[in-house]
């Protein structure tokens, strides 16, 4: 009697060490490669650069953050479209005729079913995804057997090395590649194509497409004051580019029709006030200076003041370059914004970021972000070889988008972020 | 902040005491932490598989020694790796035999080489030369201007016959300054380029053409601090394109761990030659790889901090105080006088950062900040001179009136005096056993560091006796490991020579001879 119940249980263990091993052998028979595909298609003369391109114009929106009841000018679509892009991406599910047997046999896993209901096909993508998770051998089996793609050693390697190369650091990289492995897994991926496409998409959602990324520098109105300028604060490290994009975007404006001032609030640097003058007559805007050293906060009151008598569109200030370790010059700034609010609510924070900034970027928009609020993030320089994943840390930390990119020194080169383009050049 | 290297090799090597060597699967887990250590520092990805290769090989079959625990001595070898890359061939600045030297400036927009070419500019006029400064960036608005005003800050003559913005050659204008120097007696040229990319043909070119112009002697290549992994590819294209003969460090004195300057040494193997670290003009100094390799670890900086402390410390008064400490006769005046002294170092916060192996104590740290010692100094202001130079004295009522005048509870005075009481004792205690009171210079950190301890520490008391004696424990790597190649012979000689327990006042002795 027990003998035979040993036997039972003997050949139950053969029979599932086998399937086991068979699913091992199939999933790493199936692991994609990136490198061979990758290789050919890439051209060689690397440090080309620049590889960021984006077809669309800069979007505005009104600054005035608690009246912000009148809808958006060329800001993001409505709310009326919502009910349409909601329905579930519905995966294409390969007609592989052994996989569904296999799913009928693993699926019995009533608590799945109690808490979510979901289309069967997601079913076997949870449970692709579940097994992801495990290194077992038992798990890779299992995944093997269920047809979930992996990608081989070098290729990890390789996706590994692009995200750090690209700045994201270890522990982002880290969790991009973890959601790689699960989402591989999930979605059956089978050719290197589609293993880059998941890669892409991965990379995209971490930069969470979804955030409202217009400028708010368009003028709003007041029941009180009528028409009010839009207040944009530009502040950053040293060397980042501030007031070269403060400069640009004055442009940005000035070709919409829009009219600026300038405020001059680096009283700093040699010469800072100059290269501000020379932008805005470039553009055909006035200026708001002090003198060399004086108190920051009292030129950006004074530009403002100027910009809401002269009723122009917006006001955009240019701040000294400051180290965020510098608690004094950060105070400074915390007071230029503070002195500013006096007069009028500022609308919009700019920290410039630099491109080639590594890890340190984070420590720097953190603090910025605890002294101004930073509501947006520009990624200047992007022009170069530099990729400045770094943003994707501080996007995450921080919930601010990135909402501009410097593509170079020249006049236009001031583009909107977008994920999708950021992504592309990023893996280019 | 504190999250460094060590403190993580401490806990993955937590269970390895006791080994007489590091395995190799050790060694494994330790190349993991020290890969993201390096990568969160920004040395780049290529660098940092070199490098750990190499670290690898030589912790293999390294013995494990006595002194240091597995952690310590992985980061031993770390550290010394990484200060031979970064300092294998220090050298000065070339000039030529017959002046005018030319140095040219070359670096990615935004690294700072304009206000660099006026330290650098300054430091020579330091040095005894007569630099003239060129002003070729005629690409960025109002280049020129700024580098006019550097120039005039710091005292030099600028040449800047075109106005910039566009307009101009900057070919010309450098090949040209050389003849200016020449009429003006200038012996030291340096040319400050615009900021260009390494991926921009025309601009590479163009400074490929103010290179042969004028035939530097030496070529700086300018870089952030902060740049992350991008440096090699930058380096390399300014390398292939221009070609550089040392590299200058700026921003450090930002918070950035400047992985940078390993990775550039490594890949272009120029050497660093200095490091620029504050917007002053004077904010310049020549490159110091213990300092960054210890930087780049997150190891706490311990060189910066006596530095510091020099600075903000009296020698005399500091001495004085010294050995009232090791006598027991510390008052409350004295802890005053050293917690300003402390505090005009900066924040607390950042002082007890570069403390090694305050990672220990990082839960006790972060309650530290310095509104507590704003109200320890606004009770002690509240006392009487008499009060302060006998606490003793201090009874209920004093206590009470004391409370009132400094804007606490009485509770608050109550623990400044019994912590104040409790830690006099414990630094007496520690003065007989650690000979404290030696050379100058570093009897005054220490006790700075003491002083602060001892009252900043008020709301966790149990942890301030680990962290104590945990402060000298922690010294010990360092001489070996850390910061300690270029600790002045002084500390580690005088340290080694006092006899434990002995006399701190006598200590004076010794001290002046060699102080003088």
């Amino acid at each position: 009697m027990s003998s035979t119940v040993i036997l039972i249980v003997v050949l139950v263990v053969v029979v599932l060490a086998l399937a086991v091993g068979a699913g091992v052998l199939v999933a790493r028979k199936r692991r994609i490669s990136l490198t061979e595909a990758g290789k050919s298609e890439k051209p060689k003369d690397k440090p080309q650069g620049g590889g960021y391109a984006t077809g669309s114009a800069i979007s505005l929106a009104p600054g005035g953050r608690t009246e912000t009841v009148e809808p958006p000018v060329e800001a993001s679509p409505p709310a009326d479209v919502e009910p349409a892009t909601v329905a579930e991406p519905v995966e294409p599910v390969e007609a592989d005729a052994e996989l569904v047997e296999v799913v009928i046999e693993v699926e019995p896993a009533p608590e799945v079913e109690a808490e979510e209901i979901e289309p069967p096909s997601g079913r076997l993508e949870r449970l692709r995804g579940r097994l992801a998770r495990s290194r077992s051998t038992l798990g890779q089996g299992l995944l093997g057997l269920l047809g979930a793609g992996d990608l081989d050693e070098d290729s990890w390697t390789e996706v590994e090395d692009t995200l750090l190369m690209a700045d994201l650091g270890a522990a982002t990289t880290e969790e991009v590649v973890t959601r790689l492995r699960a989402e591989l897994s999930t979605k059956g991926v089978r050719t290197a194509e589609q293993a880059r496409a998941v890669l892409r998409s991965v990379l995209v959602e971490a930069l969470r497409p979804d955030m409202e990324r217009a400028v708010r520098a368009l003028p709003h109105e007041t029941a009180e004051h009528g028409k009010q300028p839009a207040v944009v604060l530009v502040a950053g490290v040293n060397g980042t580019g501030k007031t070269t994009t403060t400069g640009k975007l004055a442009r940005v404006l000035v070709a919409g029709g829009r009219t600026v001032l300038l405020g001059a609030a680096d009283t700093f640097r040699a010469a800072a006030a100059e290269q501000l003058a020379t932008w805005a007559e470039r553009v055909g805007a006035e200026v708001v200076r002090g003198k060399e050293g004086a108190d920051p906060a009292a030129v950006a009151f004074d530009a403002v003041k100027r910009g809401v008598e002269a009723k122009v569109d917006a006001v955009l200030i240019d701040t000294a370059g400051r180290l965020h370790t510098k608690t004094g010059l950060m105070d400074e700034l915390g007071k230029v914004k503070r002195v500013v609010g006096k007069l009028a609510e500022i609308d919009e924070v700019l920290l410039v970021l630099d491109a080639t900034t590594g890890q340190n970027g984070l420590a720097q928009a953190r603090v910025f972000g605890e002294v101004v609020d930073v509501t947006g993030i520009v990624l200047t320089k992007l022009d170069g070889t530099a990729k400045g994943g770094i943003v994707f840390q501080v996007q995450r930390e921080l919930g601010v988008p990135v909402k501009l990119v410097g593509l170079g020194e020249g006049a236009d080169d001031l583009a909107p972020f977008e994920p999708e383009a950021f992504v592309d050049a990023l893996l280019a | 902040m504190f999250d460094t290297l060590s403190d993580r090799l401490t806990s993955v090597l937590q269970n390895l005491r006791g080994k007489g060597r590091l395995s190799d699967a050790d060694i494994d887990a330790t190349a993991r932490e020290i890969r993201i250590a390096l990568l969160e520092a920004d040395v780049a990805l290529p660098v940092v598989r070199t490098f750990i290769a190499k670290v690898k090989e030589r912790a293999k079959g390294s013995e494990v020694s006595q002194a240091l625990n597995p952690a310590q001595q992985v980061v031993k070898i770390v550290n010394e790796e990484l200060v031979e890359i970064l300092g294998g061939e220090t050298r000065r600045l070339n000039l030529a035999k017959n002046p005018p030297s030319v140095i040219m400036l070359a670096g990615l927009q935004g690294s700072g080489k304009t206000t660099l070419a006026g330290k650098l500019a300054r430091w020579l006029v330091g040095q005894g030369h007569r630099p003239l400064l060129v002003a070729c960036d005629l690409q960025r608005p109002n280049a020129v201007t700024q580098l006019q005003v550097v120039g005039e800050r710091a005292g030099v003559a600028v040449y800047a016959p075109e106005p910039g913005n566009g307009v101009g050659d900057p070919v010309d204008v450098a090949r040209r300054s050389i003849d200016e120097a020449k009429h003006g007696q200038n012996d030291v040229v340096v040319v400050d380029t615009a900021g260009r990319l390494g991926v921009d043909e025309e601009m590479m070119r163009q400074a490929a053409d103010i290179r042969e112009a004028v035939q530097p002697d030496e070529v700086l290549f300018v870089v952030d601090a902060m740049i992350g992994q991008d440096a090699v590819t930058t380096a390399e294209a300014f390398r292939d394109g221009v070609g550089f003969t040392g590299v200058v460090l700026t921003k450090l004195d930002g918070d950035a761990r400047g992985g940078a300057a390993l990775s550039v040494r490594e890949v272009t193997g120029q050497p660093i030659l200095f490091a620029s670290n504050g917007e002053k003009l004077e904010d310049f100094d020549t490159f110091h790889p213990d300092r960054m390799a210890s930087r780049i670890l997150g190891m706490g900086d311990v060189l910066t901090l006596i530095e510091q402390a020099e600075q903000a410390f009296d020698q005399e008064q500091a001495e004085a105080a010294a050995a009232k400490v090791a006598s027991g006769e510390l008052t409350l005046e004295d802890f005053l006088e050293q917690m300003l002294a402390v505090r005009k170092m900066g924040p607390i916060g950042n002082l007890l950062g570069m403390l090694p192996g305050a990672g220990q104590m990082k839960d006790a740290l972060a309650q530290v900040d310095d509104k507590q010692l704003d109200k320890l100094q606004a009770i002690i202001r509240g006392m009487t001179p008499a009060e302060r130079d006998n606490p003793k004295m201090i009874n209920a009522s004093r206590r009470l009136r004391i409370a009132k005048g400094s804007g606490v509870q009485v509770r608050d005075v109550n623990e400044l005096v019994n912590r104040f009481f409790e830690a006099r004792k414990m630094m007496a205690q520690m003065a007989g056993r650690f000979g404290f009171g030696g050379p100058g210079r570093v009897s005054k950190t220490r006790k700075g560091k003491k002083g602060k301890k001892g009252k900043g520490r008020g709301p966790t008391p149990p942890k301030v006796r680990g962290g104590m004696p945990g402060f000298p424990g922690g010294l010990p790597p360092m001489p070996t490991g850390g910061g300690g190649p270029s600790l002045p012979p002084g500390f580690a000689g005088g340290m080694n020579d006092l006899p434990p327990g002995f006399d701190p006042s006598k200590l004076k002795l010794p001290k002046n001879p060699k102080d003088n």
